[in-house]
């Protein structure tokens, strides 16, 4: 304890006195409490989050373009306003009138949400995924062959490819939330793509009042 | 009033409770990687991503809501010599002591030009500054691309990380992701905050 009892042993006549030194450590306390505050607010526990991704090659993208299966391809539109909007295929000259090509969509998770949708067409790999991750919770993979595998898993040959393509409107939460989801849903393969003309179209198309430019095509 | 009650002392032993503090304390001190002061304020977007950042050899791209461009470098020699480089590629000379007052700096972001006199400025002047400045990043002047080859030629481990907030305008990002392609730079980082992945 605090307290330190001095008892002088000299056989001293006169004032000697038995004193009791106890130190009040009350301000000590006051003090580290304030301190730990200091330190508690001043630090990051936990590391942020990042998200990785690979961006296409400049040189190489058109080619890769031509190769994507028709059934494969999915294309995802980011629009103003947060809107999002997904078509199937690839965009043919005579489908930019086609009021149905171009599908509304959202990020919530409903039925009528671009995860419902990849969900759907990517089950295959998603119910794969499932049951190694499943697997690696139980012990039974390592870490590094679970890794391996899931490269594996989303190298499916019948697993959609999808283009994210972001108008001039978009905002970077929107392009985060559309990568997200390619990570929710197990989407193997996926890029980034400049918007092209007859997107842009379809995008006026759905929404003229929001401006989205549309070049005329000459020829 | 009897007589019996005793006058009990209200002292309470404070020493436990100290050796507790001390000890919190101490743990805190140690694990404290303080928080890098950002010129300003940004507020990554929200997924589902749970891998961390590396803690060095990073080179994170600030972007702001209004485009505005900031940079840092983790490592003080790394600043220095990134800086000398840019210096010299724009023909202007740094003193020892503007390198070294650079090289203080966790993160930065002033036109080149005006690098000088922004060095030479006091330290909560800088503070002010800063907001107002930002790396120009537009393909007629584009002095961001000059940083991050230089910064990736002093340090070739370095791990770019972009961390822009939610609200800026896809245009502004896809500039910076252009840049960086034009540098064959193909993989980096987005920085995000975490959110609970939904069942699937």
């Amino acid at each position: 304890m605090a307290e330190i009892q001095e008892k002088d042993s000299g056989g001293k006549k006169g004032k000697q006195k038995k004193f009791n030194v106890r130190v009040d450590f009350t301000p000590m306390v006051d003090m580290n409490m304030l301190l730990i505050t200091f330190f508690m607010l001043c630090t990051t526990m936990s590391k942020p989050q990042t998200m990785e991704i690979a961006m296409p090659r400049k040189d190489v993208d058109v080619e890769e373009q031509e190769k994507i299966k028709d059934s494969r391809a999915i294309t995802i539109l980011l629009g103003k306003n947060d809107k999002v909007y997904y078509y199937l295929g690839m965009l043919k000259t005579e489908d930019y009138e086609n009021p149905d090509k171009l599908v509304e969509t959202n990020f919530s998770g409903d039925e009528n949400s671009l995860r419902a949708l990849l969900l759907g067409r990517n089950s295959e790999v998603v119910q794969q995924m499932k049951d190694l991750k499943l697997k690696k919770n139980n012990l039974e993979v390592a870490d590094s062959t679970y890794r391996r595998q899931s490269i594996e898993i989303k190298k499916n040959k019948e697993s959609p490819i999808v283009m994210i393509k972001a108008s001039e409107f978009a905002t970077y939460r929107n392009l985060v939330d559309a990568l997200d989801e390619m990570n929710i849903c197990s989407i193997g393969t996926y890029a980034i793509m400049d918007i092209a003309p007859g997107d842009l179209r379809l995008l006026y198309n759905r929404d003229p009042a929001a401006g989205y430019e549309v070049v005329t095509e000459e020829k | 009033m009897s007589k019996k009650i005793k006058k009990k002392s209200t002292f309470i032993d404070m020493t436990a409770m100290s050796d507790v503090t001390v000890l919190l304390l101490t743990f805190f001190m140690l694990t404290a990687t303080f928080v890098q002061k950002e010129p300003v304020q940004v507020n990554p977007p929200q997924s589902v991503s749970e891998i961390k950042i590396p803690e060095t050899n990073i080179v994170s791209v600030l972007v702001e809501p209004n485009g505005k461009v900031y940079m840092s470098l983790d490592k003080q020699p790394d600043r220095l010599e990134v800086l000398r480089k840019v210096g010299e590629h724009y023909s202007i000379k740094f003193s020892d002591e503007e390198l070294k007052k650079f090289s203080l700096l966790s993160s930065f972001g002033a036109p080149i030009n005006v690098m000088k006199d922004f060095l030479a400025l006091p330290t909560d002047k800088q503070d002010k500054e800063i907001v107002n400045l930002g790396i120009p990043c537009d393909s007629t002047n584009n002095q961001f691309r000059e940083w991050m080859r230089y910064a990736k030629i002093v340090n070739r481990d370095l791990v770019i990380a972009i961390k822009a907030d939610g609200g800026t305008p896809y245009p502004l990002v896809k500039d910076i992701m252009e840049t960086l392609q034009e540098l064959k730079e193909y993989r980096y980082n987005l920085i995000t905050s975490l959110k609970n992945a939904p069942e699937i």
